[in-house]
């Protein structure tokens, strides 16, 4: 199989990022979306051209750490996947794809489709450490498609996963209003932008956490509020 | 007779008192000295995740590091099926001498008793400190949390989190991790691979390490290095194990004195995705669990392999006559459940014989027909409703019509530093948890083993036993980085860099790496002999000799660059491979995953030899091209009788 991929190249934060169209052979039928990154970074190589950046690691959907957005949606045209679980019997043979990396304030361009996703790291250290979460709101897998998704670039969901089930499991309850506070400040403070109730997260969470979180973080938020 | 150079530390006295009996020696230290101490973790996986926490919440000054951009992304998190634990919640009579016994039995009986009871003694606590940290593991209807069994055992003691544990469990260590962040106990270095250890003295005082971002070479001094870095699986290029997992660290410290042991034991897993051509660089692990309900075949006749292969006819429409349930012939006692070395060599035997049933000849069926006529749609749904739908994802096949298709693939090490009681190499100062030490499996790791492992030596054993090491230490000043050991190191490291880039040559890292991976699998991988061992030997030298002409590298050191970063750790790979052809090569005796062809029963079942391998094989290092040297470990069992495995009858 054949495709054309049109791809954001950028040589590193400070630079200027621009698309590129390169043309990929010899995909095997069952390749997945990565291999097919893989087989034209191979091609790209042995042509002297360097290779196109992703993050990626277990390629089973779990870590997060696979980011991509292609054709206009992030992980791509399939559902509740992550891009490393997308696969190359979706798009047409000869098809052009437009891969991006996720766009967004608070995740800056490392290089090409790499952004650093620091900021999630720092909203979970202001006070996300009781995991306190139903099984529902803990399958988040950090992978950021939820702010790269939103028009407002909003981490909401991602906070909402993390806080909302609080009030489902014993476990830190003494603590749960000081955690509200403090996550949704660090989360105004790195430049995440609030929630409209557009539901374009929900949409393309690849692990279906539904904005009926982002609800019940509203509470525990408003709550706190009261209690200072 | 024990070698001086392995001192093993073992308490004296009965098994079940000597870790209580060494807690009570080691020498604590007060809370105002932990302050000037400084510990290195590398690895924030279970192992290293567990450590960090508990140390920084312990007082000492912490330093974590990862390949990944977040600690949460580490290799961990992919583990499915669960954890052990010996709780008897199922009142099934399990106890921790059970847990021990199934351990020892199930590594075949070449893992140090010592080590191993105070596994099954910590694991209790270890679902008591998850669950405190909401860990939101499956419960019964009624609120207790429930239990699984997995295979080679005969109770049932596995907790587990739907089909994501590792992850639950990972959020959950990396949650008490960013606590200790958040306090400045800990600081985090994400996106850092450590390229070297720094020695000062005879002591680990250091490690480089890489700023992945930048390029820019770092180096990072304190009071002793923790390595907590994972397996070396991917030294077949194709395995389970996530694409960053790498053996580097633990090679960085072979070449500085820690010695390797049983780098040979390396598990198969027989329910992988088999491999659809030669473009795939990651394997896809089918959890252990479907082999409860599954049954596994081929055809009994040419007939029908040729024409599966060819699509001219369905599995579903092979008549039972017509099939061949391997292994319900071969151990009618343990049938499909018997354990992951067994099922791994009795697909490969049935392949080999030509009855593979996809276009490679690298597949078996796992056939759910007679469990969903048993159970129901329903029942098979609610426990296997998500794998089905994963298995369907990957293949576009679905395991409801047609037999899912698995083949074995490498999975997890159980080789690794060699570590004494404490955790401690034969390198001061430098101790090893998690999967990158040898200490607890050995020549076989059973299911849901290898998270209870990570999370007793992280939560509950190295924070203690570093203690004693440290309780020497806090009078001496903080390590300087300044100091030539460390310009060393680095020089070292930036040679090793500038040599990579100048070869400018034709060929990918990975097309080289798939190379090494053909190799590992032909000569060691599931079935080993002498011949096939010197030949894998040489011909990973001729391979190391075309990577220094062949390989290209673009790009430079001073910038993301993700090809550099294979590079260095697939030059380690080399020295990983031709380690474990040695060790393999040198242990003619057929135990655990590790299959010797001249040492099988007439039955092609596994023959161990106790008089003469009953050892721990630890390699020490004696420069670059010269032989390392072999130190043997005697292994002693006074409080288990020696068995030869058996699930047969
Ligand atoms: C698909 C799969 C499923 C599994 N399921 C189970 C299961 O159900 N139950 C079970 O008990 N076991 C299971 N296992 C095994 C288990 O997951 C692993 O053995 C275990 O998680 C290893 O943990 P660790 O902390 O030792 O290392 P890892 O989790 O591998 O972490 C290694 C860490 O070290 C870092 N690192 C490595 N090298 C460097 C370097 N040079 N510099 C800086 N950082 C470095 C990595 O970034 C990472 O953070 C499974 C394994 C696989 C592959
Ligand atoms: S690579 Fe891990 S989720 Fe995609």
């Amino acid at each position: 199989m054949e495709y054309n991929v049109k791809v954001w190249r950028q040589k590193n934060a400070k630079a200027k990022g621009h698309f590129e169209t390169y043309h990929v052979t010899d995909v095997e039928e069952d390749a997945s979306f990565l291999e097919m990154l893989d087989i034209l970074n191979d091609q790209l190589i042995r042509k002297g051209v360097e290779p196109i950046a992703f993050d990626h690691d277990c390629r089973e959907g779990i870590c997060g750490a696979c980011s991509l957005y292609v054709d206009g949606r992030a992980h791509g045209p399939d559902d509740q996947v992550t891009t490393c679980q997308l696969f190359m019997r979706h798009f047409k043979p000869g098809a052009t794809i437009t891969v991006e990396p996720w766009r967004s304030a608070a995740f800056p361009v490392i290089k090409d489709l790499v952004v650093d996703r620091q900021a999630f790291d720092k909203i979970l250290q202001a006070g996300g450490f009781i995991a306190e979460l139903s099984m529902d709101a803990a399958a988040c897998v950090g992978c950021g498609a939820c702010v790269a998704t939103c028009k407002n670039g909003s981490a909401m969901l991602f906070v909402a996963a993390r806080v909302s089930s609080l009030a489902l499991l014993p476990q830190g309850k003494p603590e749960a209003a000081r955690r509200a506070r403090a996550m949704v400040a660090k989360m105004d403070e790195l430049g995440f932008g609030n929630c409209t109730n557009t539901r374009a997260c929900e949409m393309e969470c690849p692990k279906h956490v539904t904005i009926d979180h982002i609800a019940r973080l509203n509470r525990e938020y408003l709550k706190a509020r009261f209690s200072e | 007779m024990a070698d001086s150079k392995l001192i093993s530390k073992i308490p004296e006295g009965p098994l079940a008192e000597k870790w209580s009996k060494r807690k009570a020696e080691i020498r604590i230290v007060s809370p105002n000295n932990k302050r000037k101490l400084e510990v290195i973790v590398v690895g924030t996986g279970l192992g290293g995740a567990s450590a960090a926490a508990s140390l920084g919440e312990l007082g000492y000054n912490v330093k974590i590091f990862c390949i990944s951009d977040s600690p949460r992304r580490a290799h961990s998190i992919a583990a499915q099926g669960g954890i052990n634990a010996a709780k008897n919640y199922q009142n099934d009579n399990d106890s921790i001498y059970r847990l021990f016994y199934d351990t020892i039995k199930g590594g075949d009986y070449r893992s140090r008793e010592a080590n191993v009871y105070r596994l099954a003694e910590v694991s209790a606590a270890i679902i008591d400190q998850c669950v405190a940290q909401g860990v939101p593991f499956a419960r019964e209807y009624g609120g207790y949390l429930a239990n699984r069994s997995f295979g080679g055992v005969q109770v049932s003691r596995t907790f587990y989190a739907r089909g994501q544990t590792g992850q639950q469990l990972l959020l959950g260590a990396y949650a008490a991790l960013n606590k200790e962040i958040a306090a400045g106990s800990v600081k985090s270095y994400p996106r850092h691979e450590m390229l070297d250890l720094v020695i000062i003295n005879g002591e680990a005082k250091g490690i480089i390490a890489r700023n992945l971002v930048t390029g820019e070479i770092e180096r990072f001094g304190a009071h002793a290095v923790v390595l907590a870095t994972g397996g070396y699986g991917n030294a077949y290029f194709l395995s389970t194990n996530a694409m960053n997992s790498n053996g580097s660290a633990a090679m960085q410290a072979y070449r500085k004195g820690a010695f390797f042991a049983n780098p040979c034991f390396a598990q198969i897993h027989p329910t992988c995705i088999p491999v659809h051509g030669d473009q795939q660089c990651k394997l896809t692990l089918m959890s252990e669990s479907l082999r409860n309900d599954g049954r596994i075949w081929v055809p009994n006749n040419m007939e029908d392999v040729l024409k599966l292969r060819k699509h001219e006819i369905k599995p579903s429409q092979i008549p039972e006559e017509r099939r061949d349930y391997y292994l319900e012939r071969r151990y009618p006692a343990f049938g499909n459940l018997v354990p992951r070395d067994v099922a791994s060599r009795a697909a490969k035997e049935r392949c080999d014989a030509g009855y593979g049933v996809n276009e490679t000849g690298l597949a078996v069926f796992l056939d759910f027909a007679d469990a969903i006529k048993r159970l129901g749609h329903q029942r098979v749904e609610e426990r296997y409703g998500n794998l089905f739908q994963m298995y369907e994802k990957i293949t576009s096949s679905s395991p409801w019509e047609e037999p899912m298709m698995i083949y074995p693939a490498i999975h997890y090490t159980m080789g690794g530093l060699w570590v004494d009681y404490d955790l401690q190499t034969t390198i001061p100062g430098l101790y090893a948890i998690g999967e990158a030490n040898f200490s607890d499996h050995g020549g076989n790791r059973l299911g849901a083993s290898a998270l209870m492992q990570g999370l007793a030596d992280g939560y509950f054993i190295l924070p203690y036993t570093i203690g004693d090491y440290l309780s020497h230490k806090f009078a001496e000043p903080k390590t300087d980085t300044n100091a030539p050991e460390f310009a060393e190191a680095e020089k070292a490291v930036l040679d090793r860099i500038e040599k990579i880039l100048a070869v400018k040559g034709t060929e990918t890292v990975d097309s080289i790496h798939k190379k090494l991976g053909h190799i590992m699998w032909e000569y060691v991988g599931m079935a080993r002999n002498e011949a096939g061992l010197k030949k894998a030997i040489e011909e990973i030298g001729e391979l190391r000799k075309e990577f220094w002409k062949t390989v290209r590298v673009p790009g430079t050191n001073e910038e993301f660059n993700q090809e550099l970063e294979k590079a260095l750790r697939l030059v380690d790979f080399f020295d990983i491979g031709e380690l474990m052809a040695r060790d393999a090569l040198n242990r003619k005796e057929s135990c655990g995953g590790h299959f010797r062809e001249e040492m099988q029963t007439e039955e092609g079942e596994t023959k161990r030899d106790d008089e003469n391998f009953m050892y721990v094989g630890a390699w020490e290092y004696k420069g670059e091209g010269v032989a390392p040297e072999l130190h043997k470990e005697p292994l002693k069992y006074e409080n288990i009788k020696i068995a030869t495995r058996n699930y047969k009858d």
